[in-house]
């Protein structure tokens, strides 16, 4: 039977007959194919939604420290140096400063453990612990504390003060159960005394969780894990940013908008295009290595600096903000050029009055997602020397500094397990927030832009 | 002839013979063109035009689709320079200036000759900066109320004054088409061309819309040399004094508009005039 004997009426039942077989497959396929992004969305969701919870369990707490509230007493017996040196006692600014350093030395050199272990027994008269074990309870840094208290304000000599000294990290370990409570005694990190009186604090109020402020302003410790800070690390980092922002965003606009406006389209351009692609793809630690070489060994720059971590990093941004720029120019709708060549703008005009703001929104995203990229970033900085431990707050670029994943890795890399337990996750939840902030104003910002555009 | 030639600032060479003396005396030819071709790269789109346009009346350039009628406008501001591949041979003179010759500047050019596009595309920015952007690159303005002064008589030659003025912040993409497609109009004579080109400019309106278009296109007639394309052959018999027939890249008949439409001389022009190609 062929169409042509068929009348009108009757091919037009056959290729109904036919859409509808055709329809029950196309709406199953339609189904499944939405069944399937269902699935795939709500295992991505799950999954973060186990990554999230997991670092915000385990790093959470840790903001969060054991904190010991006694009162100190500034004894006269102990403390050496006496009262501060006066001023106007001295004929010179010169004989003032010496005597100053003088008294300073003779103040350190004071037993303040002893005024630790003082305090620390006025709490529990009555319990009995050798002075080692009983010091184990706080930080090491106590006695700088209490130090840096008595250089701050000398009148407190002979006064009983209150002090809110930060517990050790064993102490806080061992109080929030990070530590098996249940091992046997030698392989605990604190004695069985100290662990009593520990307890015994945490039960009467002596010992109470405080918000670690510290953690955001001090620097990295080697030898106490509980007061040990991010400080020096953010500055880093945030120096660095400053750099790959004040040098990736220009180079990279500029270098989009000639290759996509300006430059003629030929084979040098066309390598150009494929090479900036490739180098997108480059393995950061090969970009460390290039700064190893180039930055430091030839041209002489600081090891360890945030300015050649901001430079290598750079670098690495430059070809997402090109990409994402030339990608941006070519969607900038060809009527809007016409418009503006039309009425007499020259080139250079028709492009940065009209075409260079329309991309904005896309540049800016591209900027953040760079940024928020080398902020992640570690493993090149590791090969410039921004992996040593460095006690001060950088003041400059051109100061040694590490970086926020930096510091995680030295962190987690630590021998001393408290390291690990009291410090890496808080600080992935604080880079992680950065993160997420970055991304927040990429968002705000673009919407903002595009509502204007 | 020379007398008339001399007077008008043409030379005789360019003289459409279909005119007589007394109308070319209101309308002295303003743009010439002689054997124009133009090719994308390998492939010719338009085979040696040449055509005289007169000033203060309106020519139409009618054809089917890909006939190179739009390739033809373009070449009078030379926006075929921004194509890549597109090579424009012959010569255009304006004023009896060759424009396509190395010591004309084409940003001078296109302040000349404006340019009104077949999808209305106004700037992303507020109707006053649209109209104000012209005169703002080509230094036309003294003084901020200079300016205002120009946006103002702008939009009102465009008759778009009235229905905008109370919201000259707004962005001129907030408007309906056949506002924006006037605003696009006013911000091409704040330029204060000589030449209004417009392609196709009522392809993307409504009737009610078109409608005005065309009345401001009777209306600048007055003041301006304007050429037309569009694919209506009633909007070229209401709006234009002259028309030209492309077919196939080639310039067929060119005319009087009432000469064209009711006494065609060409067979294929008749045939597309009475529907029957295009």
């Amino acid at each position: 039977m062929t169409d042509t004997v068929l009348p009108g009426s009757a091919v037009g039942a056959q290729n109904r007959e036919r859409v509808r077989k055709s329809l029950t497959r196309r709406h199953r396929n339609e189904a499944l194919f939405r069944w399937a992004g269902i699935l795939s969305i709500a295992a991505a969701l799950g999954f973060v939604a186990i990554l999230f919870s997991m670092i915000l369990s385990k790093g959470l707490p840790s903001f969060w420290q054991s904190t010991v509230h006694v009162e100190a007493f500034f004894d006269p017996e102990l403390i050496e140096g006496g009262p501060r040196p006066e001023l106007a006692d001295f004929p010179s600014q010169a004989d003032y400063q010496q005597a100053v350093n003088q008294w300073q030395r003779a103040v350190t050199l004071s037993n303040w453990n002893r005024i630790v272990e003082t305090a620390l027994r006025a709490k529990a008269p009555d319990v009995e612990i050798d002075s080692r074990d009983l010091l184990e309870l706080v930080t090491s840094a106590a006695r700088f504390q209490l130090r840096d208290m008595y250089f701050a304000n000398s009148d407190v000599l002979g006064q009983t003060v209150p002090v809110s000294i930060l517990a050790s990290a064993n102490t806080d370990n061992w109080l929030k159960g990070t530590i098996n409570r249940n091992a046997a005694d030698e392989r605990q990190q604190l004695a069985a005394t100290t662990r009593a009186l520990a307890d015994r604090f945490e039960a009467d109020g002596t010992i109470t969780f405080d918000f670690a402020w510290h953690i955001f302003t001090n620097v990295d410790s080697r030898s106490a894990p509980a007061t040990a800070g991010l400080a020096g690390a953010f500055m880093g980092s945030l120096y660095m940013m400053l750099v790959v922002i004040v040098l990736a965003v220009p180079i990279g606009v500029a270098s989009a908008v000639y290759l996509e406006e300006f430059a003629p389209k030929n084979r040098l351009t066309d390598l150009i295009e494929v090479n900036i692609n490739n180098l997108a793809a480059v393995p950061s630690i090969v970009f460390g290595l290039l700064g190893a070489a180039v930055f430091i060994n030839y041209l002489g720059l600081p090891r360890s600096a945030p300015l050649v971590g901001g430079l290598v990093l750079t670098l690495m941004t430059l070809p997402t903000i090109i990409i994402a720029t030339r990608a941006a120019l070519r969607a900038v709708p060809p009527s809007l050029r016409q418009a503006a060549l039309g009425l007499g703008a020259s080139h250079n005009q028709t492009v940065f009055h009209h075409v260079l703001p329309m991309t904005y929104p896309g540049v800016l995203t591209a900027t953040i997602i760079g940024v928020a990229q080398a902020l992640g970033e570690t493993a090149p900085l590791l090969l410039i020397g921004m992996s040593a431990f460095i006690a001060n707050i950088p003041a400059g670029p051109l100061d040694s500094a590490t970086a926020l994943p930096v510091q995680i890795y030295l962190w987690q890399g630590n021998e001393n397990r408290n390291f690990f337990e009291a410090r890496t996750s808080a600080a992935i939840i604080v880079l992680l927030g950065l993160m997420l902030l970055l991304n927040a104003i990429a968002i705000f910002l673009r919407s903002r832009l595009e509502k204007r555009a | 002839m020379d007398v008339l030639a001399g007077k008008v600032k043409v030379t005789s060479k360019t003289l459409d013979q279909t005119m007589n003396p007394a109308e070319l005396m209101d309308h002295p030819i303003r743009l010439t063109a002689r054997d124009v071709t133009v090719h994308y790269g390998e492939k010719q789109a338009l085979h040696g035009i040449s055509i005289d346009i007169p000033d203060r009346a309106v020519t139409a350039f009618i054809g089917p689709s890909g006939c190179g009628k739009s390739t033809f406008l373009r070449c009078i501001n030379r926006m075929n320079d921004t194509i890549d591949g597109a090579r424009v041979g012959g010569k255009i003179e304006l004023d009896g200036e060759d424009i396509y010759s190395t010591d004309l500047d084409v940003v001078e050019l296109r302040a000349r000759v404006g340019m009104v596009f077949q999808k209305p595309n106004p700037f992303p920015k507020s109707i006053y900066d649209n109209v104000a952007y012209g005169p703002r690159i080509h230094g036309l303005a003294k003084s901020k109320a200079d300016l205002d002064e120009i946006v103002i008589s702008s939009l009102r030659k465009a008759g778009l004054f009235e229905e905008v003025k109370d919201r000259l912040s707004e962005p001129g993409t907030g408007l309906s088409g056949g506002q924006q497609q006037r605003l696009c109009i006013a911000r091409a004579i704040a330029v204060g061309p000589e030449v209004i080109l417009m392609d196709e400019p009522c392809s993307a309106l409504d009737p009610i819309a078109t409608a005005i278009i065309e009345e401001l296109i009777d209306e600048l007639r007055e003041n301006y040399t304007i050429v037309i394309v569009t694919h209506s052959m009633q909007q070229a018999a209401r709006v234009s004094q002259k028309t030209a027939f492309f077919h196939l890249g080639n310039l067929i008949e060119h005319g009087d508009t009432e000469e064209i439409f009711t006494n065609p001389v060409n067979k294929q022009t008749q045939d597309y005039i009475m529907g029957r190609i295009g």
